[in-house]
């Protein structure tokens, strides 16, 4: 195996739509509960619970949706290359 | 706190102990395997564990008895600050749907049980793979001890723990007892014990969580009444430190800190020996990736319980010891019996973590220094046998821990072994993903990350301490107060490119790579990948 320093993945893989996606729902919790100034406020208050208590837990329900639909894309992405693979016959590494 | 023992609640209690104690001793007949004398078996269940069993697993594992009691301590002392803990366990699954499955490939193509031993596989160095078996277990053994005291504070309350002027042993018989239960299931189920008796930790903490969050507000008048009492009682000053008690929502000054300990600390997670032997038993990858989709139903209840918090203020829980505001909440507002129950999730809660984190540390002892240093031609039979021990071996030293020292040791020693146990996600996840990195360069970033972190750790003071008074302090360059361990991180992984890129010129001899690209994504039924793989280390002759 080559230890160039350029050579990020032995696989490298193509980047397609479907992969920005992918990352973009992965990315996105990382941005939003980081970002602390956006949340960091007590209204509007829900059922008497502030802002910045209920919208963190509203992002675990939004996470959560986005990491299973990461993980759909994913599954789909991961069988449409097998089947190309295998029908060019093997794709280069 | 009312005066005596609760008969009640103690009864309750002493039957959930008693019937997860008969399901610890009889999980060694569960999906038992033909060879159980081999570690794989013992500590990590024979890798066979599905969907359902690895969510159990992994959320009784990672939301101990001490989450339970100090993500609400944190909050009723300080507000905000503590609920960082909910982004926190946000970020840790997209994190983890990136790399864990890569983890699961390559050790389950070359039969890793550590992530030690994929250090040394992948770097072919025995040196890192020492540094990160050393961080596990030093990082481990506190977070056992914090079980305990979880135990501790549930007995306490119920009048059992004994007064201060009680003698020793008397005070102390009721832990002993816990602890040895929790041991001898431990040596003789293995990993599988833990995860049958998840099922029961995990259905009574809902049950608790779900009366709790209904049942406590309807008779505190509804969260508007909560919050407005506790941002009252955030609003006094604090006569120690001469500044307010707490806020409802962090002022700018804050928001750096809580946004690094959430990120640092989710770092962190999956670095933990024990967090990556409950993956490691999943069946196959697609396990884990499922497991990200469903694991944040925890992070919600945690989110929940966090808010008991205010709860606790509200209801006017005054306690001296924060860790005990929780167990008081529970005592003050249901009735004896199901306080019983709330009091037997806390000590079921605490006893799985407690369990699979002396696994884990003990397949680190044993496969990455053991046998790499000690023994090198160990049978599966001596390996496993020594794993048991050793796991006896660790819990002892968290009891010896836990009774003879204060419990601020077991805190600040907790405090550590998080921002130590981050200094090996280069090493680690770094490996996953690129062989780029230098294993001398690694080695050099690690140190330099735990010798920062200790440091900047030890200069911590606060009201009550001199040192070790929290785990943020201010980050060089920026300014801001933000959490230590990323920021150690950070120096670490700088120390660890510019090294790489100087030994790299230098032509320092590289360690030799023992996997192959198409380990790190091969799945259950692919060439190689065996439910079972025996121990497969060089030295291991048959």
């Amino acid at each position: 195996m080559s230890n160039a320093p350029d050579v990020k993945s032995p696989e490298t893989p193509a980047v397609t739509p479907v992969r920005v996606v992918i990352a973009l729902f992965l990315f996105a919790p990382f941005v939003a509960m980081l970002w602390v100034g956006s949340y960091a406020k007590t209204d509007p208050a829900f059922i008497g619970i502030p802002f910045f208590y209920w919208y963190q837990m509203a992002w675990v329900l939004i996470s959560t949706a986005l990491t299973a639909a990461a993980y759909v894309l994913w599954q789909r992405d991961q069988r449409a290359r097998r089947s190309a693979r295998s029908e060019d016959g093997g794709v280069a590494q | 706190m009312k005066d005596g023992v609760n008969g009640v609640a103690l009864a309750v209690f002493i039957f959930f102990f008693l019937a997860v104690t008969v399901m610890g001793f009889m999980a060694a007949r569960w999906r038992k395997a033909e060879n159980e004398h081999s570690l794989d078996e013992w500590g990590l269940g024979g890798r066979s564990f599905g969907t359902w069993i690895t969510w159990f697993l992994l959320g009784g594992d990672l939301y101990t008895a001490y989450t339970f009691v100090a993500v609400p301590a944190a909050i009723y002392a300080a507000g905000a600050a503590g609920f960082f803990a909910v982004p926190y366990t946000i970020l840790v699954y997209p994190l983890i749907f990136t790399f864990l499955p890569r983890l699961w490939s390559v050790s389950h193509r070359h039969g890793y049980v550590t992530t030690s031993d994929f250090v040394r596989g992948r770097f072919g160095s025995k040196g890192l793979s020492l540094a990160v078996a050393l961080t596990g277990i030093l990082a481990t053994m506190p977070y056992i001890a914090l079980q305990l005291v979880g135990i501790q504070a549930v007995l306490d309350v119920m009048g059992v723990g004994g007064g201060e002027n009680t003698n020793w042993f008397i005070k102390d018989l009721p832990l002993l007892i816990a602890f040895g239960v929790l041991a001898a299931y431990t040596y003789s189920s293995g990993l599988r014990a833990p995860a049958l008796i998840a099922f029961v930790k995990d259905t009574l903490i809902y049950i608790v969580i779900a009366v709790a969050i209904i049942y406590i507000p309807i008779k505190l008048g509804g969260f508007d009444d909560i919050f407005a009492k506790a941002s009252e009682a955030y609003g006094q000053t604090n006569p120690a430190t001469g500044a307010p008690r707490g806020a409802l929502v962090p002022g700018d000054a804050n928001q750096w800190t809580y946004a690094t300990l959430a990120l640092g600390s989710a770092l962190a997670l999956f670095m933990y020996p024990h967090s990556i032997t409950a993956t490691l038993s999943s069946k196959s990858r697609e396990v884990i990736r499922r497991n990200t989709t469903i694991l944040p139903l925890y992070s919600l209840m945690l989110g929940l319980l966090a808010l008991l918090g205010f709860m606790a203020i509200a209801a006017g829980v005054k306690v001296q010891n924060g860790q005990l505001a929780i167990p008081q909440l529970f005592e003050t507002m249901f009735p004896d019996w199901f306080a019983g129950v709330a009091f037997a999730a806390i000590g079921i809660g605490a006893l799985v973590p407690a369990a699979i984190m002396s696994i884990a540390a003990a397949n680190l002892f044993t496969r990455n220094i053991y046998k790499d240093f000690i023994k090198p031609d160990a049978t599966p039979a001596q390996e496993t046998k020594v794993s048991k021990l050793v796991s006896l071996l660790v819990k002892v030293g968290a009891l010896v821990f836990v009774l003879t020292m204060d419990k601020t040791v077991a805190i600040n020693f907790q405090l550590l072994g998080g921002i130590w146990i981050l200094q090996t996600f280069p090493a680690l996840v770094g490996g996953l993903f690129t062989r780029w990195c230098h294993r001398w360069a690694l080695l050099a970033g690690w140190a330099v990350g735990m010798i920062y972190g200790t440091v900047a750790a030890w200069n911590v003071s606060s009201p009550t301490q001199k040192h070790f008074g929290g785990s943020s302090a201010e980050i060089p360059g920026i300014g801001e107060i933000g959490y230590i361990g990323l920021t150690a991180f950070v120096l670490n992984v700088a120390v660890t490119v510019v090294l790489t890129f100087v030994l790299r010129a230098a032509k320092a001899p590289d360690g030799i790579d023992e996997t192959k690209p198409s380990d790190y994504t091969a799945d259950a039924g692919d060439a190689g990948v065996q439910v079972e793989l025996p121990p497969a280390t060089a030295g291991s002759s048959h």
